[in-house]
């Protein structure tokens, strides 16, 4: 073990490199690079794009998303940095920014106007939900005046606030339950108000986060000018360790490129690693590919798609794949089995580091939720390592599942070796808090009685997917971002810790 | 029922229309605007209703003319500016506990303005945005650093902004979904400046001058001037109010017309006509009465004849 270590830390804290990327003369926004030591070791150096003489690429090469945005534009080739107006073929919104869209919407169209289509609007609260706020309340009631209206076909609505059971339609976390309930589909567009909306790129389908205006527009029309994104291409390869999650990976990829190394990019994930990820693990992957300044992020269909979706759309879908010679701007070689678990130091994404070099930091509370790691796959995660460890979490540890969906499975799935114990069991064993309300919580902080919102500046190792200053509640308080694994490791130690201690 | 041919040219379009029309244009330099709100219902001897369209008054001029450029003359800002670093993400621009607060609310979008930068940490900006009291900000030019906007997708944020009165952000860089929010909403113009590190040459409370025809920035204060990317296409579009008004000013939309299920036969042809709202530009208007193939062109037809007929026959032949 030392001597991997030995060999990998001489590497990692190698020369920095500069990677040359491809002048692109439609991108009028350039990432910028932080002028920082970067661990490139794991990766093999970036290739220089090809260019169409030397490959001898087809006319028609596309990759995978060049190839989704002109079956939506109805266009048989499409380049980078074209304007195309594109079918929308879902659109997602929620209480948040639902009310302003739906204002936008009836202010542009008309107060009698109607939605393009009634079928392919999903309207989510998800937000502020379990909240005494009155304006938070009064925005579900928008929602529900809207969808009554519209007959909108798809609205996971909430009534009764002190039982989340009680309410059959509702589901919780807009993203999850796009994906539960069947709405993310191979090689079709997806658009959502919110900016992780790229998690549906999992399913090898376009998905982008817009604002209330963008999302207005298509709900009259049901079309949207978008900018083609050139692509970035991650290739992961090697036998994922059993102490690695996706969002290890991700936080490896987001400290590598910084927060703006994939501005206006697409992210596309390839490799032996990713055809071994489930698709909750692979929804981890690009839910965080805003966190790098991405459009959008995505993993080729497979039958690990497809097996995920039998049972939970009947509709049919057209997957594409990138072209053996698509180009892309870049390409990344990440070779898993040397990755180490990670953390995202206070307060950005990108500030990446060893979790195990982070030991010294006390830390005063654990946050297991939110739609990047709140789901079946992230509590079983969790339930791991508390099941190996057997002794009782040091810090308050704050559960708050996805959806109700997330939420039967922690009360009803066996853990794999514990002997018949369900998440719930091995949670309350461990001292952690009762898992909560299916909402997105306090992964963005929310109105004050929001349930485990940081009111005072402390120390949080979060699954969640920013760390911003601010951004679950105090201004001060400090965000430390961490798979499943590390942060129920932390919580059991009372400081940011690596979960090999306890897995290995 | 056969249909009359339709011969009208556009221009004799675009008249009756304007006589209908009982909004006035906002400015005389303006095209005249030709948007309206057509319902027509099941009902064969409905008459479609004519509702005056609704805007929100558009607190800028419009530009003479539809060209790209932006006019100089009205796209210059003046005053102190206030200074930020990278990465400002849009939950220090407006936290998440605001938005519960609906931009498109007249009295709201007043309020999320008067919390903009509320979300900045204070030991590292100790000069509120917003003086203690006010609802309005005194920094009408904003200078930050790389990735400004990031985070979040939330509009609210540059809605704060451009509530909270500022006109302009001067960034190194910005994330994709704010800049594009930004030009949508016509908010706030955010801006690139060719300069790494300007941020660092500024100090909040500087006097500076935006100078967007000459893509100049000048800091009184410290003698320093700076040159500013092109605001480009986004420039129309943020000085019309926003992708709405622009699209309508330049006559990029005629109209956004709903129509309620029903069928029309012309010629012994019978198209289902599906509710949607379609963007007709004045290209597809005068397409021959033979190129119906297409539902877009189905509704052109439709629609030149409403014009044309509103009062008569036509109407009588769309039933359900």
């Amino acid at each position: 073990m030392a001597s991997l270590l030995n060999a990998s830390s001489s590497a990692i804290f190698g020369a920095k490199k500069e990677l040359c990327v491809a002048p692109c003369s439609s991108m009028a926004h350039r990432s910028r690079r932080h002028a920082s030591n970067k661990v490139l070791a794991v990766m093999a150096p970036a290739q220089s794009p090809r260019t169409p003489s030397a490959s001898g690429s087809v006319k028609h090469a596309m990759t995978m998303t060049e190839k989704i945005l002109a079956r939506a534009s109805e266009k048989s080739h499409l380049e980078p940095g074209e304007n195309v107006w594109v079918n929308v073929d879902v659109l997602m919104t929620h209480d948040v920014c639902g009310p302003g869209t739906i204002g936008i919407f009836k202010k542009e169209f008309g107060q009698n106007a109607q939605v393009w289509d009634r079928e392919k609007i999903v309207i989510i609260p998800d937000h502020y939900i379990f909240t005494s706020d009155e304006r938070a309340n009064r925005n579900v009631d928008i929602l529900r005046d809207f969808c009554l209206e519209q007959n909108i076909k798809y609205f996971y609505d909430i009534i009764d606030l002190s039982n989340f059971k009680a309410n059959p339609d509702y589901k919780g976390v807009c993203h999850i339950a796009l994906a539960q309930e069947g709405h993310c589909r191979p090689g079709e567009v997806l658009l959502g108000t919110d900016s992780h909306t790229c998690n549906a790129g999992a399913f090898g389908q376009f998905a982008t986060g817009i604002g209330n205006t963008d999302a207005g527009f298509v709900m009259g029309t049901g079309k949207l000018l978008l900018k083609v994104p050139p692509t970035l291409r991650f290739v992961l390869d090697g036998e994922m360790p059993n102490y690695l999650l996706a969002k290890d990976l991700i936080l490896q990829i987001i400290g590598e490129i910084t927060v703006a190394g994939a501005t206006y990019k697409s992210m596309e994930f390839v490799g032996s690693t990713i055809q071994g990820l489930n698709m909750e693990e692979r929804m981890t992957l690009c839910n965080m590919v805003v966190e790098a300044g991405g459009k959008n992020g995505v993993v080729p269909a497979d039958e690990v798609t497809f097996k995920y979706l039998e049972d939970k759309t009947s509709k049919n879908f057209e997957p594409v794949y990138s072209d053996d010679n698509a180009r892309f701007i870049q390409e990344y070689r990440i070779d898993v089995s040397k990755l180490e678990p990670l953390v995202a130091k206070p307060h950005s994404p990108d500030n990446r580091a060893l979790a195990r070099e982070c030991k010294d930091v006390k830390i005063d509370r654990v946050y297991i939720g939110s739609c990047t790691g709140g789901k079946t796959e992230d509590f079983l995660a969790a339930a791991k390592v508390f099941l190996a460890s057997g002794k009782r979490v040091k810090v308050p540890t704050f559960l708050v599942p996805a959806t109700q969906k997330v939420w039967m499975d922690i009360y009803s799935l066996p853990v794999p070796g514990s002997g018949g114990k369900t998440c719930s069991q091995i949670f309350e064993e461990a001292g952690c808090d009762t898992p909560a309300s299916p909402s997105c919580g306090a992964c963005l902080g929310g109105p004050r009685d929001t349930y485990a919102r940081m009111n005072d500046p402390q120390v949080c190792v979060s699954t969640t997917n920013r760390n911003f200053p601010g951004r679950m509640g105090h201004k001060e308080g400090q965000i430390y971002l961490a798979s499943p694994y590390t942060a129920a490791a932390s919580a059991l130690s009372g400081y940011v810790t690596d979960p090999r201690d306890f897995l290995m | 029922m056969a249909a009359a041919a339709i011969s009208a040219t556009p221009s004799t379009v675009k008249n009756s229309f304007y006589a209908c029309n009982n909004h006035a244009p906002f400015l005389s330099s303006c095209r005249p605007r030709l948007s309206f709100h057509h319902r027509l219902s099941s009902s064969p001897l409905t008459l479609p209703s004519l509702s005056a369209p609704k805007y929100s008054p558009i607190h800028r001029h419009c530009a003479a003319s539809a060209s790209s450029k932006v006019d100089a003359s009205i796209a210059n800002f003046h005053g102190p500016c206030y200074v930020l670093g990278d990465n400002i993400d849009t939950d220090q621009i407006i936290p998440a506990e605001y938005l519960t607060l609906v931009p498109s609310k007249p009295d709201e979008y007043e309020k999320l303005g008067s919390y903009a930068f509320i979300g900045l940490p204070s030991a590292a900006y100790s000069t509120p945005f917003i003086a203690s009291g006010a609802t309005k900000t005194g920094f009408p030019i904003i200078i930050a650093g790389a990735n400004f906007g990031c985070g979040s997708s939330r509009e609210h944020a540059p809605v704060a902004l451009g509530a909270a009165g500022s006109r302009a952000v001067i960034a190194e860089s910005y994330a994709r979904i704010f800049f594009r929010n930004s030009v949508a909403t016509g908010e706030i113009y955010p801006v690139e400046c060719e300069r790494v590190g300007l941020w660092k040459e500024c100090t909040t409370g500087d006097i500076v001058t935006v100078e967007l025809g000459e893509n100049r920035l000048i800091n009184h204060t410290t003698g320093k001037e700076y040159k500013l990317k092109p605001i480009g296409d986004a420039g129309p579009v943020i000085e019309a109010g926003g992708i709405f008004a622009y699209a309508r000013k330049t006559g990029v939309v005629d109209l956004f017309v709903s129509l309620t299920d029903c069928t029309l036969s012309v010629e012994n042809m019978i198209w289902q006509v599906k509710p949607v709202w379609y963007l007709l530009s004045k290209k597809t208007l005068g397409k021959p009465l033979t190129a119906f193939w297409e539902q877009k062109i189905h509704l052109d037809i439709l629609l030149r004849y409403l014009k044309h007929h509103d009062n008569e026959f036509a109407v009588a032949e769309v039933f359900s």
